[in-house]
């Protein structure tokens, strides 16, 4: 998964970076599973790698990018993004490190075919789901995303 | 054979936070930095679904709540790659370049 991302920033061609993205949201839906998560590692494989980076690939395709490659690839401030990327990783090295003991290493045993029963109760239970009304907004995101998609991507408004 | 904790999935996940940084803040193609603000959204769900793990060893097997946070994460990723990708498709319409620094109409 990291060799995915490294390859994703440091790509030239744009279609590069894009299989190489598919391919980091395979591995972390291998990690979902690793966590017994599978009802998030099937989200994920059809949601992420099947509908957004497919949309991705179409901009990509629609967008001529080959005169884009023999130009420079790098911004002109690459080192100051490194270094403040930089800072930033010391400051997680240095909570992890402080931290270390907060998560006590149990082994878990659930079995994971009450995983996605567990996630709908949350969702829709009457006794035990708290997200309906967060399922709702999130219906009603889509909705303005939607219409703000197809908006921006006009020739006349 | 190290057993993997929770602390273990929590740096990958800062690992590819920082990819996903030096990608928004490094390259100069714009649908590169849309990846990378996707890369960083993957890291996020996976520091959640590793916290939903960690907390249903304290509260039992239906203490989901990381995932479905996650679900919910992934939702709004989709809605926002899509809005990016219209803007940057109608940017394209006027300019006819894809490269960040040619982005300077407001510049004074």
């Amino acid at each position: 998964m990291i060799i995915g991302g490294i390859l994703v920033i440091t790509r030239k061609n744009a279609v590069h970076s894009a299989m190489a993205l598919i391919t980091t949201l395979l591995a972390q839906a291998g990690i979902y599973l690793m966590l017994y998560a599978p009802f998030v590692a099937g989200v994920q494989i059809i949601l992420y790698a099947g509908g957004i980076m497919v949309l991705f690939l179409f901009v990509i395709m629609l967008i001529s990018i080959e005169r884009n490659m023999k130009e420079r690839q790098f911004n002109k401030q690459w080192l100051v993004g490194i270094a403040a990327a930089a800072a930033l990783g010391g400051l997680f090295i240095a909570v992890y490190t402080k931290g270390k003991s907060l998560f006590p290493e149990g082994r878990l045993n659930f079995d994971e075919a009450q995983n996605t029963q567990g996630v709908a109760a949350l969702l829709y239970d009457q006794h035990q789901g708290m997200y309906m009304f967060s399922f709702e907004i999130a219906s009603l995101l889509l909705l303005v995303a939607i219409i703000g998609a197809v908006v921006m991507a006009k020739k006349r408004i | 054979m190290l057993h993997i904790s929770t602390l273990h999935y929590l740096v990958l996940g800062a690992a590819l936070f920082l990819l996903g940084v030096i990608g928004v803040l490094t390259r100069r193609n714009v649908v590169i930095v849309l990846m990378s603000i996707e890369l960083i959204l993957n890291a996020v769900n996976l520091n959640l679904v590793a916290f939903s793990r960690y907390w249903q060893g304290i509260h039992g097997p239906t203490a989901l709540h990381g995932q479905v946070f996650a679900i919910f994460v992934i939702t709004d990723a989709a809605a926002e790659a899509a809005v990016g990708l219209g803007i940057l498709i109608a940017f394209f319409r006027n300019k006819e370049t894809v490269n960040i620094d040619e982005v300077n109409l407001l510049k004074w």
